[in-house]
């Protein structure tokens, strides 16, 4: 909706956004003066949810999971354990729970009440997952909301959709695609999209990847 | 405030989800700012992270409706460091610092900013947890002004434990400054129709993560 996007919201009310502009500028100028805030502490904050978080993470993660069949079983049991112990940057301080996608269930997440999102892993969520039309029609309606995204299942597929309602965030391991045996763990890594591991989305297919 | 615009699950009207191909991390240089500023102050450890989502789910309708993201982070910020005696609202318009500020025990430099992120919610058990896996609740039918994290569309109904998550902070009492009040957190899984009636789709089933005190046996 345009009211959430920052796209459309912020272009066609160019002089509500620089206003806003100045008052960011002079709320950090005060907070800085008073000395509760070091503009380097503001910096590497951004340096790093820039360059270092993001779904290049979760993917590694995904990866893993689909080629070796112990770390999958510690993700499935304590996904914080178990990514903690193979990625360095950001542990995870929430309680981090990954969910297998199956011909049987597919699970979706969301968060109807603000945008919890599993930042360590995946990094900073989309505009879309922060959206009110995604936050409102996902529980009531996800198969029109997958439909937004493309995204069609087996009419007997079950969806299972997780609310983030708590500091618990979740992982959604999807399904290894078809036509990847004796694939690298680097190779498998470039087919797991962020939204396949929000449930938006499916792994790409190694014909989508060649394309 | 709870019954406010922020709780939004199963609303109509907002439109398809429209995903942006190839997008960046920030889509302005303020939102950047507004992030940093965010996190830097939330590491003084003066409000929870449930206080800060309460003051932006207090923000009036039109402007949580109004604004974006970073926009709302932002007007929630303001209102926090003025609330908290952290800032004049003579500084806000005057857009400088006109005294020092009051002395902090905690302040974010840029090794803190670097460093592995601490904390966490889990807390010590005071009482063992009142459900196991595979029992039946109810969710309470509560309309508490103050913050809370059981969302409306699932107030009133019956689901499943589906797991037991540990003992954690409880938002309602950390967003009022009450403290951790530590209680056990829960899967609780609905089926669609139960929250939506006869209509709702079969195939379709909700979890949210449920507090203990927000749920009774059924």
């Amino acid at each position: 909706m345009a009211a959430d996007d920052h796209h459309s919201h912020d272009h066609d009310h160019g002089s509500e956004l620089s206003d806003l502009q100045l008052r960011v500028r002079a709320l950090e100028t005060i907070l800085t003066e008073k000395g509760y805030v070091e503009p380097a502490a503001l910096d590497q904050i951004v340096e790093n949810v820039e360059t270092k978080i993001g779904p290049h993470i979760g993917a590694r993660i995904v990866a893993r999971a689909w080629v070796d069949p112990e770390f999958k079983r510690r993700l499935l049991a304590d996904a914080t354990e178990a990514v903690n112990a193979l990625v360095g940057y950001d542990p995870v301080a929430a309680h981090l729970i990954a969910v297998e996608n199956t011909p049987k269930t597919h699970h979706v997440v969301v968060c109807t009440l603000c945008s919890c999102y599993p930042w360590s892993v995946l990094g900073l969520p989309p505009v879309w997952y922060k959206s009110f039309a995604y936050r409102s029609r996902t529980v009531i309606d996800p198969k029109g909301v997958l439909a937004d995204f493309g995204v069609k299942l087996p009419p007997e597929t079950e969806i299972r959709i997780w609310d983030s309602t708590a500091e618990t965030r979740f992982l959604v391991l999807p399904m290894r695609p078809s036509g990847t045996e004796g694939w690298s763990e680097e190779q498998l890594a470039a087919l797991v999209t962020r939204d396949s591991m929000v449930g938006t989305g499916v792994a790409r297919s190694p014909q989508e990847a060649a394309r | 405030m709870t019954n406010s615009i922020h709780d939004m699950g199963g609303m109509h009207g907002f439109g398809p989800v429209e995903a942006e191909a190839n997008e960046p991390v920030f889509h302005a240089p303020w939102e950047r700012r507004v992030l940093a500023l965010q996190r830097a102050m939330g590491f003084t450890r003066l409000w929870t992270i449930d206080g800060g989502r309460a003051s932006i789910e207090n923000l009036a309708p039109l402007t949580y409706l109004s604004s974006s993201y970073y926009k709302r982070w932002f007007l929630g910020l303001e209102r926090r460091v003025v609330a908290h005696g952290l800032v004049g609202e003579d500084e806000i318009a005057a857009g400088r610092g006109l005294r020092p500020g009051i002395r902090l025990n905690r302040k974010m430099n840029a090794a803190d900013a670097n460093a592995a992120r601490s904390g966490g919610f889990e807390r010590p058990a005071p009482a063992p947890a009142r459900f196991k896996e595979g029992e039946r609740v109810r969710t309470a039918n509560i309309h508490p002004e103050t913050h809370t994290r059981l969302p409306r569309y699932a107030r009133g109904k019956t689901g499943i434990i589906e797991a037991v998550r540990g003992c954690h902070v409880f938002p309602d009492s950390a967003a009022i400054g009450a403290g951790d009040n530590p209680q056990w957190l829960y899967t609780v899984v609905f089926s669609a129709r139960e929250l939506w009636g006869d209509e709702a789709d079969p195939t379709v089933n909700v979890s949210i993560e449920a507090f203990e005190p927000y749920l009774v046996a059924a």
